[in-house]
């Protein structure tokens, strides 16, 4: 998803930005984390974190312009869940860099088995 | 010699690769330990690193660059965070401008590594890296952590093309 928001040109780009300055943010990160289930309201993830109701409110306002989650009224309460998405992203980005180390694995074990000739002590 | 385990962990972007090695720990580590031998497998052929600082000391500084196909050179560092030899290393990885100073703004990632003995000799090798956010992971990929992985693409394009 990622990869698809920074290839679309021109309107994307901006909602590109906005999804990567949400995820920049550990608070943010770990809100999403704990929001897949999508059974927390506002209320009770600020009880999950050492800073006021308000400032939780906004991390979801951030999460929430970026598309990262959505928001449902149940009752009195605002659901937050996670848009899997971007997690599947992630996952996309990590299977590059395992072909990244998988290749400089290779040549490791490579220079390992060749002579050690000319080599520091 | 096999990567025998590969671990993603994509809430906690950091992926995490085990090799084994038919090689004493202390053979491994002089891969990581003199830049010589670092050289021979830090870049991809295509871009061979160079390392022009090489201090493995808690705190120290590696710098290295890598000479792509057409002269180009973009340089990265190292800063030791910890270390205990020849069992392991942890330092951010990041790139640096032309003069070899880090690059402003750009992305880190804190890469671990860890050598243990194997029962029955060989070494287990496992490799750590840990990225602070997704747009850091995508940014680094961008900015040419991926030099081998483009010019092998390019490579099976210039075959299917042929």
């Amino acid at each position: 998803m990622v990869v698809d928001l920074t290839q679309q040109q021109g309107v994307d780009e901006d909602r590109a930005d906005l999804v990567f300055n949400a995820l920049s943010h550990r608070t943010r990160r770990d809100i999403l984390r704990r929001s897949m289930d999508g059974e927390l309201s506002v209320s009770s993830l600020a009880r999950s974190y050492a800073m006021s109701f308000a400032a939780v409110q906004k991390h979801v306002a951030v999460l929430d312009r970026a598309g990262l989650v959505t928001k449902s009224r149940h009752g009195r309460e605002q659901l937050v869940r996670t848009d899997m998405a971007t997690v599947h992203a992630a996952q996309g980005l990590l299977d590059e860099f395992e072909a990244v180390w998988r290749a400089r694995i290779d040549r490791f074990t490579e220079a390992l088995t060749a002579p050690s000739k000319g080599a520091a002590p | 010699m096999t990567v025998t385990a590969v671990d993603k962990d994509a809430e906690q972007l950091t992926i995490s690769i085990t090799t084994e090695l038919d090689a004493p720990v202390a053979r491994a580590w002089g891969l990581w330990s003199d830049p010589r031998q670092l050289e021979r497998w830090w870049g991809p052929p295509t871009y061979p690193a160079t390392f022009v600082d090489h201090d493995l000391s808690v705190g120290g500084r590696c710098s290295y660059f890598m000479t792509g196909p057409d002269g180009d050179q973009p340089r990265g560092w190292w800063r030791i965070v910890a270390v205990d030899p020849p069992h392991r290393l942890e330092f951010d990885n990041g790139f640096a401008d032309e003069d070899g100073t880090p690059t402003t703004g750009a992305p880190v990632m804190r890469m671990q590594l860890d050598l243990r003995e194997r029962t029955g000799g060989g070494t287990t090798m496992t490799i750590a890296s840990r990225f602070a956010s997704v747009g850091d992971m995508e940014q680094i990929l961008e900015r040419g952590f991926a030099e081998g992985i483009t010019e092998a693409v390019s490579q099976i394009e210039a075959i299917l093309a042929g």
